[in-house]
């Protein structure tokens, strides 16, 4: 094990680097973008003395570098720095949208995961059959619709035509927990729609690549029962590559759900980053954009490790 | 009058207060009923129109709203905050339904001989929601956040007039103006103006989201949502909603969608292209509501070749503003005529010669200027009004018949008040509406005004404005505003195709006034105070 100990410091060490070009790129990103904070916000009602009044007060007729190591400084230390527009401290500002965000990529994870593994070993099962195309071609159309698409079809049968559902996600903090899930569930279900595709198809793909493998026609020789050559005997062989791409999809359910966000009016994180990049509020831009890689190197570490636990020989390489 | 008729007279009014049945219905039937009409009308009043209903929780979606908004009335941009800022604070006055200035935190306003002094009498009824009451302090403070070098307020051009603000005792303002300005009470009206309370070094508290409006906050997240709960000892009539709650929801098939399946009680914006599908709902009730706000396709005129006022007016008469009316804007705008005064606005002048679309003579003009054949670039953005890029591309097909060649330059969403306007020669604007003329022609079209957009210079018009400021005679004022208005038609630098409506739409349960304020959407933004649930 303590192989795996040094490869988790090597990598999130690596992640580190990553995290820091990161910050740079994005940094110079808004910087290129047109226009700045001031400009930003007084929009229409801009003076040439007004925008120069707010550039004095935010301290941005300072170069380009020199806030950026300010901002580096504070951030080694744990400070994120304040919002330019609303002054309010940005980890405040993040929090409770990113534990939104969270939720609702937990709430679809829940439904999808173990959805598309069993729809997955069912349709490797019942491969070629009826069950297997059908099943294959409604996942690959909800995969290849638009999310907001879906999220429209949704709300158009489960909200307006048949009242079910809330056709908007707007959450209050009273309520209780079967409410929230009530009222978020079409925008969970989108999702659980776009992702379920995905997964579904590696984890057939992985047992049937595994299919022709002589220790499968062992077992079958043996009389080992259809199901028990897949769960027993193919499944344990096919993780690696199927947590990779659950681990992808993770992170999709959580860097990739903006559409999701505006078409149910979901206050999530992704909405969050829209406002900020159009108002050029760098502080929150760089935050939430580190938050989202931080969230692609952590699935993808938690993708490796998790494959060398099932299989011990990725543990020995020769 | 017989046990029938008054039965039958209870029904219609039932049916009235429930917006099931019009004025003009009601009083046919109660005609129809053997009353006069003095006696119907009356009714109308009682039994109908004049009953809100205290109570309920008024939901209310609003299509403009950003995680970047704050309380800082010098920064207000969004509709949400302008909605939420006529909800929780109050103004000096107020537009009211008939579109007359009425009274908000001032009981009355009087003018020194020159209109170049204005007194404000506050209200001594009003407080702020944290209970401390609302004194003369807190109004000159909030007046000052405005101006002076540090101030980063979009408002700082309204008021660049008025040289000092004080208080004389607890309840009297005095406002003194470098010239006279006989509309200062209507500025008053402006968004940003809103009065917060003072800090003891002058400066406002608008951080803390306290207000003097008819509602208290009770929590909220900027660019998501607000709930606000009725404020007990508000100083006007109404606030007859308990409590109520802005839900920002830009997408507009979310607002919609949200509004028929009765997630909420009424939305700020309906599209116009789904607005005749929304009309077949009969839950819903859609207002269309002329307003003042313009799209304006102003030319800069020191920029050749837009110097030559033959070359601009050729472009006026080349838009065919029946067809950009049907097409772009569904019907739901009132036809421009190249000045920008709208008849939503006081002093409106009747009976101006309206410019149709004329590709003949708009070629004649071109042939005298020696211009045939003109090739212009327009710049525009969807952010800007949906459709304004169908709409360039449509008008540069129509200008196309009198020789003109104008290129449809598509720039991004993105930036485009900051880079585009006031930069390219010729692009498309939107204006939100201004209460008078003088603050519209004061913004956008005095020589030496920060956004004079077109760089139109004109002596007389100049001279007229200055003059017609201080004008406290109404009849004086508006022979003034009617010459400005041919002068900007024949001789101005900017086409404007339309003043666009405000469309917005309630669920049929909640009871309106006859007449709404055209200065915003929902009544003036000030639904939240002026509607109410029928049973």
């Amino acid at each position: 094990m303590g192989d795996l100990t040094g490869l988790v410091l090597k990598r999130l060490g690596f992640g580190l680097i990553t995290l820091l070009v990161v910050s740079v790129l994005i940094f110079f990103a808004v910087e290129l973008l047109p226009g700045d904070v001031a400009e930003a916000v007084l929009g229409q009602g801009a003076t040439e003395e007004t925008v120069a009044a707010m550039r004095d007060q935010l301290g941005l007729d300072r170069p380009a570098p020199v806030r950026y190591f300010e901002w580096l400084f504070g951030a080694i230390q744990g400070d994120f720095g304040v919002s330019l527009i609303s002054g309010e401290r940005v980890s405040e500002a993040i929090t409770g949208r990113f534990i939104n965000t969270l939720f609702l990529a937990a709430y679809a994870a829940v439904l999808a995961v173990p959805l598309a593994i069993f729809l997955g070993i069912l349709v490797a099962l019942l491969r070629n059959t009826l069950f297997d195309r059908v099943a294959n071609v409604l996942t690959l159309t909800s995969i290849s619709s638009p999310e907001f698409f879906l999220g429209y079809i949704l709300i158009l049968y489960l909200a307006v035509k048949a009242k079910a559902f809330p056709a908007i996600a707007s959450l209050t903090g009273d309520m209780s927990l079967l409410e929230l899930l009530h009222r978020t569930f079409l925008p969970a279900l989108t999702l659980v729609l776009v992702v379920t595709a995905h997964m579904m198809r590696m984890t057939r793909a992985a047992i049937i690549n595994l299919l022709a493998s002589p220790y499968i026609e062992m077992a079958r020789l043996k009389g080992t029962p259809p199901w028990k050559v897949i769960v027993h005997h193919a499944l344990p062989n096919a993780w690696a590559p199927i947590i990779n791409v659950v681990a992808l999809n993770l992170a999709y359910l959580i860097t990739g759900v903006v559409l999701v966000e505006v078409v149910f009016v979901y206050p999530g994180i992704g909405q969050l980053l829209v406002d900020a990049v159009s108002k050029r509020d760098f502080p929150i831009v760089q935050a939430c954009c580190l938050i989202f890689a931080a969230t692609f190197i952590l699935l993808n570490l938690a993708a490796d490790v998790g494959a060398i636990l099932t299989n011990p020989r990725l543990r020995h390489p020769k | 009058m017989s046990k029938t008729d008054k039965s039958l007279l209870n029904k219609i009014g039932q049916a009235a207060r429930t917006g099931r049945i019009s004025r003009r219905n009601f009083l046919n039937t109660a005609a129809a009923a053997g009353l006069t009409a003095t006696t119907a009308t009356g009714l109308w009043t009682t039994k109908a129109a004049a009953q809100p209903k205290s109570g309920g929780t008024f939901r209310w979606g609003l299509h403009d709203g950003n995680t970047g908004d704050t309380h800082d009335p010098g920064t207000y941009v969004t509709r949400t905050m302008i909605f939420l800022a006529h909800t929780h604070r109050s103004y000096l006055t107020m537009i009211e339904g008939d579109g007359s200035l009425g009274p908000d935190l001032a009981d009355s306003w009087t003018a020194s001989e020159d209109a170049s002094e204005w007194t404000f009498e506050i209200t001594p009824n009003a407080s702020f929601h944290s209970g401390k009451p609302v004194t003369a302090k807190d109004v000159v403070a909030s007046i000052n956040h405005h101006r002076g070098e540090a101030t980063t307020s979009a408002a700082k051009a309204l008021l660049t007039d008025v040289t000092e603000v004080t208080a004389e005792g607890e309840h009297t303002v005095k406002v003194a103006l470098t010239g006279g300005n006989a509309d200062f009470p209507w500025l008053m009206t402006d968004y940003h103006l809103a009065i917060c309370p003072a800090n003891e070094d002058g400066t406002i508290d608008w951080k803390s989201g306290d207000g003097s409006g008819p509602y208290k906050i009770d929590n909220g997240e900027f660019g998501v949502q607000f709930s606000l709960s009725r404020h007990d000892g508000w100083h006007r009539e109404g606030a007859y909603f308990d409590k109520v709650e802005l839900l920002t929801l830009n997408d507009p098939n979310a607002r919609q969608t949200a509004l028929v399946t009765g997630d909420v009680d009424a939305v700020s914006l309906i599209e116009l292209k789904t607005m005749a599908l929304m009309q077949r709902d009969p839950n819903i009730t859609i207002h269309n509501v002329p307003s003042a706000g313009a799209i304006t396709l102003p030319m800069m005129c020191d920029v050749a070749p837009f110097d030559n006022v033959d070359v601009r007016n050729a472009m006026k008469l080349a838009m065919n503003r029946d067809e950009i009316i049907e097409k772009i804007a569904f019907g739901a705008a009132t036809k421009g005529n190249d000045f920008h005064h709208s008849p939503a606005q006081p002093y409106w002048p009747e009976g101006i010669e309206q410019r149709e679309y004329d590709p003949d003579q708009a070629k004649s003009l071109l042939k005298k200027a020696g211009a045939e054949g003109v090739s212009v670039n327009l710049s525009v953005a969807d952010s800007v009004y949906a459709g304004a890029v169908d709409m360039a591309v449509l008008y540069a097909e129509q200008a196309k018949a009198a020789g003109i060649n104008i290129n449809v330059v598509r720039e991004p969403n993105d930036g485009y008040y900051s880079d585009v306007w006031l930069k390219k020669p010729w692009c498309l604007v939107s204006w939100g509406a201004r209460p008078t003329p003088d603050v519209m022609y004061t913004l956008a079209y005095k020589s030496d005004a920060a956004w004079n957009e077109s760089h139109w210079q004109n002596e007389r018009f100049n001279e007229l404005l200055l003059q017609a400021k201080s004008e406290l005679d109404q009849g004086l004022r508006a022979e003034m505003y009617r010459e400005m208005a041919i002068l900007g038609k024949d001789d101005g630098g900017t086409v404007i195709p339309f003043f666009n409506n405000f469309v917005y739409a309630n669920r049929a349960n909640v009871g309106t006034p006859e007449n709404l304020a055209a200065s915003w959407e929902c009544d003036g933004a000030r639904a939240a105070s002026r509607w109410w649930f029928n049973a």
